[in-house]
C-alpha cells in the first residue's frame, strides 16, 4: 500500500498548503465585513478546479491499481514478464500525442484556427495509433501463452491498461466535444483545449508509472534507494 | 449588474466567479424526472436511499427475528439469513448512509450554505443521481435474481465471497453486488466532483472557507475523503469480477474446494482486505463527518450559541479526515497480516481519538452556559452526543490491538459499530430533517409525534445496542443464525429476545416517523420563514421554501460568520451572515 | 427536566448493567490474563468518560434549559480549556494504548519452549495434526490433498510421517505446556476461535498464520469459526480438550499417524524410519 499511501501523502501536503493560505487560522468572529484577507471564492477557473480533483480521483485508482501489484509482487509465484515490443510503440505514440496536444493548446491561446485544427488531429491520430498498439499488445501476450488468467503479471497487465484505455476513450470523447464546438473561434475553445491537453499529459505520466511498476523497474529502483540509504 | 459592488462605501470587490443562471427545465421530464436543480436531485437522491433503506430495515427486522427466536422462523435458513445480513449491511452503510449525507444533505445545502444558484456541473450532478438510482436496480434485482443476492457478508470477502458454499457466490447474487458498487462509484464521483468544486468555486462573496458552517466543512471534507477512498472499493471489485467471471487469480490463491481443486492460483485474500479497508476505513468517517458537521450546527442554532471553538471543530474535521487513511488495518488485527502492523495501527487509531473526542467536548461546551431550546433537532442532537460518545468509548477498545484479539469477530463488534456509525448518524439524520423540513416544504413537522418518535427511537436504539456489547463479551460470535454454545449462558438467549423486542419496536417508530413526514408535508403548520431563528445563509434565501437559482436577482454578500449568536449588544439574538450590520438595516428588526 | 433527568438514568442503567448483569467473559482458560486486565483498564477509563460526559451534559441541559430572559453567554472559544481538555484526553488514550502494546508484543513472541501443533480448516469442520517423535511437522501443501490426504501433508517429507492426523475429531493438549498453533485453510478464510483462551487468527488459504497461548486450565473448551466462511459457518464447532500431561499422553498414543493413512504409504515410512530417528 505504500504506493497508494505516497499519493495521498501528496494529495494531503497540497490540501493543507492550500488550506493553510486560506487563512483556517483566523478567528472569524473577529473580522466582520465584506472584505477579509483572502479574496473569496475562485483562483482557478471553475473547469479547471473541476479536472484538478478529477485526477486526483484517477490518480488514486491508479496508484490503488499500483499498489495491488506491488503487493502481489510479494508473493512467491510472481514473476516479471516481458512484454511485447509493441508496447514501447504505443508509448511513443502516447507521447506524441500528448506534445501534439500541447502544441494545439498553444495554438488555440495565439488564435491560429489553422494551427489548432493540424494539432488536434496529430493528437487524435497519434491517441488512435495508441489505442492499436495497446490491442495488439494484448493479442501478442495472449498468443504467447500470457493470456487473461495464465499468469498474476499478465492479468494485472490487461486489468491496468483496460483501466487506462477506459480513460483514454473518455478522453477522446471530451475532444470530440470540444473539437465540435470549437467552429466558434479558437480563442473561445482555448481553455477547454488546455484542459485536454492537462488530461492528456495525465495519460501519459500514468502509463509510464504503471509501466515502470509492472516491469519491475520501479521495484528495483525503491530497493536501490533503499540500498544507497542503508 | 450589481448595485452593492459600486457602492464605495462597502469596499465589496467584484464576483470573480460570473453569476450565470442556472439551466432551467424545459418541460416535464427535465423538470421533474431529469432534473438538473441541486434542490430537486437532493430530493432524489434521499427519496430513494430512504425507500432502500426501508428495505434495509426490514431486513434487520427479519435478521432480529431468528437471533431473538432461533427456530421459531422456519422460513429464515441460514443461507436466507446471511443474504439478511449482507445487504442489510451493505444497503445501510454505502446506499443509505453514503448516499443521504452526501447526495442528499450534500446537494440541498451545499449551494444554498455557500451562496451558490446551483451546483457548478449540473448536468452530471443529474447524472450522478441516475447512476445511483441505477446501482440501487441493480441491487434489488439481486433479490430476484436466481440464487438470491449475495450472503458474503457486506465486507465480500474473497476466497468465500465467490465459492459456492456462500450464497450467491457462483450465482447471480455477487455479479450483482460488484456490479451495483462499480455503478455507484461512478455516480457518486460525478456527485461528489459537484459537491467538492462547488465549495471551492462557487461561494459568494466573503464566504471565506472559516465563515463556512460546520456542515459545510464536514460534508466538503467527507466528500473530498470519498473521492479518495472510494476508488479502492472500485479497484477491489473490479478484481473480484474478474476472478469471478475471467477466471484471474488476483485473490484466489490455490485451493480445495468440498474436496474439488479448484483452478485458481498464487493471490491472496489479504489484498482485498487491504483495499476494501482502505475505502472501508474512511467510510466510517464519510458517514461520521457530515454528521458532526450537522450536529454542531443543530447546537449552535437551538442553543442560541456559537459553537464553541470553530476553529478547533474545523481543524479536528481536517485532521479527522487525514489521519483516517492510515488506520485501515485495526480491522485487520486477526486476518494474518504481518503482526508488527498492530503496533503502527494501533497507535494511529488511538491517536484518532483525541480530536474526535475535542469534537464531543466541544458540543457539551457550546450547551454550557446556552440558552437550550429543547426542539427536536436539539433532542436528536442530543441523543447524537450520547450513542456516538457510546459507540466511540468502544472503539478504543477494539482499535487497541490486543483488546480487539478477544473481541474482534464478536457481538461487541456489532454492537459498537452500530452504535457510532448506525443509530448516531442515524440521530443527526432525523435531527436535520426535524430542522431542515421547513426549509424545504414550508411547514413545520408536527411536534407531538416527533417527541414520540424521539423517545422510542433513542431510548429503543440504546436498549438494543448497549446491552449487545455485553452478548460479544460473552463470547458470541458475530455472523451465526443461533447463538448457543457450550460457553453461552441460557439467560443470553433471554437477553437476545428483549434485544429482538425492543429493536422491532424501534423499527415500528420509524414508520410513525414516515407518516409525520407525509402527514405534515400536505396539513402541517405553516412554517414563518427562518422559523429556528438561524444565522446561516440558508435561511435567508428570498422565498422560503427557495427557487429555482435560490437567491432571487443578486447572490447575497457575506459579511460575517455562520455563528453570530447572542452577540453582546446585538438588537436581537442572531445576526443572518448576509447581515451587513449597519444599524441602519436593522430598521426592519421587530 | 425530563431530557435532563432521562440522561442521568441512562448513565444508571449503564453503570447498573455492567456491574449487575450476569452477562461477563467465560472463565480464562490460558495464559492470556493480561489481555482481560487491559480490557478491564480500559472499560475503566472509557466508563469514567461516559459517566463524566453525560453527567455533565444532563447538568447542562436542566441547568441551561431555556426560560425568557435567558441568554446565551457569548464565548468564541477557549484556547486553555481546549489544551488541558487535548492533554488530559492523550493521557487517557497513552494509558491504555501503552499497556495494550506492551501485551501485543508477548502475543506475538512465541516462546522458544512451545510445541508446535496445527490447526487445518476447511467448510465446515476441524483438523489437527500434532507432530510426532521428532518433534516437528511436516510440510504440507493443497497440492497434496486428495480423499486418502484430506490435510494435504507433504508425502515426501520425512518429517511429516510420524505427525498425528486428528481428522474431524477433537483436539486435546496437555496443561500448562505453551502451544503455538499454526493456522491453515484449504479453502476459504475462517478463524480458529476458543472464546476461554482469549487468543484467536483467522486462517488464509495460501499461507500459515499463528498464534499461541499456554493452556491454564483442564476441561473441554468449544471451538468455533470466527470470520464468515459460507452458510455452515455457525455450525462449524469443534472441542478442544485440555489434559493433565499424563492423559494426553495416552490420547496421543491411540491416535493415527500420517503413515498410518493411506496416504502415507509404506514406501516413505521406510524411508523416513532410515533417516530420521538416530
Amino acid at each position: 500500500m505504500s504506493i497508494v499511501l505516497g499519493f495521498v501523502a501528496l494529495v494531503a501536503i497540497v490540501a493543507l498548503t492550500w488550506l493553510w493560505k486560506q487563512g483556517v487560522a483566523d478567528r472569524p468572529w473577529l473580522e466582520t465585513g465584506a472584505v477579509t484577507r483572502i479574496p473569496s471564492p475562485g483562483g482557478q477557473p471553475t473547469g479547471r478546479a473541476g479536472l484538478g480533483i478529477f485526477l486526483i480521483v484517477a490518480g488514486g485508482l491508479f496508484a490503488l491499481s499500483g499498489s495491488a501489484v506491488s503487493m502481489r509482487m510479494g508473493y512467491a509465484d510472481w514473476f516479471e514478464m516481458r512484454l511485447p515490443g509493441v508496447v514501447w510503440i504505443g508509448l511513443a505514440l502516447l507521447v506524441l500525442s500528448s506534445l501534439a496536444l500541447q502544441a494545439a493548446s498553444f495554438a488555440a491561446r495565439r488564435g491560429d484556427a489553422r494551427g489548432l485544427a493540424r494539432w488536434l488531429g496529430a493528437g487524435t491520430v497519434a491517441m488512435a495509433g495508441f489505442l492499436m498498439a495497446q490491442g495488439l499488445a494484448w493479442v501478442r501476450l495472449a498468443e504467447s501463452g500470457q493470456s487473461l488468467a495464465a499468469t498474476p503479471g499478465a492479468s494485472f497487465f490487461y486489468l491496468i491498461s483496460g483501466l487506462h484505455v477506459l480513460h483514454v476513450l473518455g478522453g477522446l470523447a471530451a475532444l470530440a466535444r470540444v473539437a465540435a464546438r470549437h467552429g466558434r473561434g479558437p480563442a473561445v475553445a482555448a481553455p477547454a483545449i488546455g484542459l485536454c491537453a492537462i488530461y492528456w499529459h495525465f495519460l501519459l505520466i500514468v502509463w509510464i508509472a504503471m509501466l515502470a511498476i509492472l516491469t519491475g523497474w520501479a521495484a528495483d529502483a525503491a530497493a536501490l534507494c533503499r540500498a544507497i540509504l542503508s | 449588474m450589481s448595485s452593492v459592488s459600486e457602492d464605495p462605501d462597502s469596499g465589496i470587490p467584484p464576483a470573480e466567479v460570473p453569476d450565470l443562471p442556472p439551466p432551467h427545465a424545459h418541460g416535464w421530464w427535465s423538470r421533474w424526472v431529469f432534473s438538473q436543480d441541486a434542490k430537486y436531485i437532493a430530493l432524489q437522491y434521499s427519496g430513494t436511499a430512504i425507500a432502500i433503506g426501508m428495505v434495509a430495515l426490514v431486513l434487520s427486522w427479519l435478521i432480529r427475528m431468528q437471533l431473538g427466536f432461533p427456530g421459531v422462523f422456519d422460513f429464515i435458513s441460514a443461507e436466507a439469513y446471511y443474504q439478511f445480513i449482507t445487504m442489510h449491511g451493505m444497503i445501510m452503510v454505502v446506499y443509505l448512509l453514503t448516499a443521504i449525507f452526501l447526495g442528499g444533505f450534500g446537494n440541498y445545502l451545499i449551494p444554498l450554505m455557500v451562496g451558490a444558484r446551483d451546483m457548478v456541473f449540473p448536468f452530471v450532478n443529474m447524472l450522478s443521481f441516475w447512476m445511483y438510482f441505477a446501482a440501487v436496480v441493480v441491487l434489488v434485482a439481486s433479490f430476484f435474481a436466481p440464487g438470491g443476492p449475495t450472503g458474503a457478508g457486506w465486507t465480500l470477502y474473497p476466497p468465500q465471497a465467490i465459492l459456492s458454499g456462500t450464497p450467491g457466490g457462483t450465482g447471480w447474487g455477487i455479479v450483482l453486488m460488484l456490479v451495483s458498487l462499480i455503478l455507484f462509484i461512478i455516480g457518486f464521483t460525478m456527485g461528489g466532483l459537484n459537491y467538492a468544486v462547488t465549495v471551492l468555486q462557487a461561494r459568494t462573496r466573503g464566504m471565506t472557507l472559516m465563515r463556512m458552517p460546520l456542515t459545510i466543512w464536514g460534508i466538503f471534507t467527507a466528500t473530498v475523503m470519498a473521492l479518495l477512498a472510494f476508488p479502492a472499493l472500485f479497484v477491489a471489485a473490479v478484481m473480484m469480477l474478474f476472478d469471478r467471471l475471467l477466471g484471474t487469480s488476483f485473490f484466489m490463491p490455490a485451493l480445495v474446494e468440498m474436496g474439488q481443486q479448484l483452478s485458481y492460483g498464487g493471490g491472496s485474500p489479504i489484498v482485498f482486505q487491504h483495499l476494501f479497508w482502505f475505502f472501508g476505513h474512511p467510510e466510517v468517517y464519510i458517514v461520521a463527518l457530515p454528521a458532526f458537521g450537522i450536529v454542531s450546527d443543530l447546537i449552535a442554532v437551538h442553543a442560541r450559541k456559537n459553537i464553541f471553538g470553530y476553529r478547533m471543530m474545523v481543524w479536528a474535521i481536517v485532521i479527522i479526515g487525514a489521519l483516517s487513511f492510515i488506520v485501515w488495518a485495526h480491522h485487520m488485527y486477526v486476518s494474518g497480516m504481518h503482526p508488527y502492523f498492530g503496533f503502527f495501527f494501533a497507535t494511529t487509531t488511538l491517536i484518532i481519538a483525541v480530536p474526535t473526542a475535542l469534537k464531543v467536548y466541544n458540543w457539551i461546551l457550546t450547551l454550557w452556559r446556552g440558552d437550550i431550546h429543547l426542539t427536536l433537532p436539539m433532542l436528536f442532537a442530543l441523543g447524537f452526543i450520547v450513542t456516538f460518545l457510546n459507540g466511540g468509548l468502544t472503539g478504543l477498545f477494539l482499535g487497541n490491538v490486543v483488546v480487539d484479539v478477544p473481541l474482534s469477530d464478536t457481538m461487541f463488534v456489532v454492537a459498537h459499530f452500530h452504535m457510532v456509525m448506525g443509530v448516531a448518524p442515524i440521530m443527526v439524520i432525523f435531527g436535520a430533517i426535524y430542522h431542515w423540513f421547513p426549509l424545504i416544504s414550508g411547514r413545520m413537522l408536527s411536534h407531538r409525534l416527533g417527541l414520540i418518535h424521539f423517545w422510542v427511537t433513542f431510548i429503543g436504539a440504546y436498549a438494543i445496542f448497549f446491552p449487545m456489547h455485553y452478548v460479544g463479551l460473552v463470547g458470541v460470535p458475530r455472523r451465526y443464525p443461533d447463538i448457543s454454545a457450550s460457553f453461552v449462558p441460557d439467560s443470553v438467549a433471554t437477553l437476545n429476545a428483549f434485544i429482538s423486542v425492543a429493536a422491532l419496536t424501534v423499527g415500528a417508530a420509524q414508520i410513525l416517523f414516515l407518516f409525520n413526514f407525509a402527514w405534515s408535508l400536505r396539513y402541517g403548520r405553516k412554517a414563518e420563514p427562518n422559523p429556528w431563528r438561524a444565522a446561516s445563509l440558508e435561511w435567508q434565501t428570498p422565498e422560503m421554501p427557495p427557487r429555482h437559482g435560490n437567491w432571487g436577482k443578486e447572490l447575497p454578500v457575506v459579511y460575517r460568520w455562520a455563528y453570530e449568536y447572542s452577540v453582546p449588544g446585538a438588537s436581537r439574538d442572531f445576526i443572518a451572515q448576509d447581515d451587513p450590520g449597519h444599524p441602519a438595516s436593522w430598521s426592519h428588526v421587530p | 427536566m425530563i431530557v435532563a433527568a432521562s440522561l442521568v438514568l441512562i448513565v444508571l442503567f449503564s453503570v447498573g448493567f455492567h456491574l449487575f448483569s450476569p452477562w461477563w467473559w467465560t472463565p480464562i482458560a490460558s495464559n492470556w490474563g493480561y489481555i482481560d486486565t487491559t480490557l478491564v483498564i480500559t472499560f475503566w477509563i472509557t466508563g469514567a468518560v461516559f459517566v463524566a460526559v453525560v453527567l455533565f451534559m444532563a447538568w447542562c441541559v436542566f441547568r441551561y434549559r431555556h426560560k425568557p430572559g435567558r441568554v446565551a453567554h457569548y464565548e468564541p472559544e477557549s484556547r486553555k480549556l481546549e489544551i488541558w481538555l487535548t492533554a488530559l484526553t492523550a493521557l487517557g488514550v497513552a494509558a491504555m494504548l501503552a499497556p495494550g502494546l506492551v501485551v501485543w508484543k508477548r502475543f506475538i513472541t512465541v516462546p522458544d519452549d512451545a510445541t508446535e501443533i496445527e490447526v487445518v480448516a476447511q467448510q465446515w469442520y476441524w483438523s489437527y495434526r500434532l507432530p510426532g517423535a521428532d518433534g516437528r511437522l511436516g510440510s504440507s501443501g493443497t497440492e497434496w490433498i486428495d480423499f486418502d490426504n484430506p490435510l494435504g501433508i507433504n508425502p515426501h517429507d520425512r518429517f511429516g510421517a510420524d505427525d498425528v492426523v486428528i481428522d474431524s475429531g477433537d483436539l486435546h493438549l496437555p496443561l500448562g505446556q505453551p502451544v503455538r498453533v499454526n493456522l491453515r485453510s484449504v479453502d476459504v478464510l475462517h478463524d480458529f476461535y476458543v472464546p476461554e483462551f482469549r487468543a484467536k487468527m483467522d486462517m488464509v488459504p495460501g499461507m500459515v498464520t499463528y498464534f499461541w497461548f499456554t493452556p491454564t486450565r483442564t476441561g473441554e473448551f468449544e471451538v468455533l469459526c470466527a470470520e464468515l466462511c459460507g452458510v455452515g459457518h455457525g455450525v462449524m464447532r469443534g472441542y478442544v480438550s485440555i489434559d493433565e500431561p499424563e492423559d494426553f499422553d495416552s490420547w496421543l498414543g491411540e491416535q493415527v499417524t500420517f503413515a498410518g493413512l493411506p496416504a502415507g504409504g509404506a514406501v516413505r515410512v521406510a524411508e523416513t524410519a532410515e533417516e530420521s530417528d538416530p
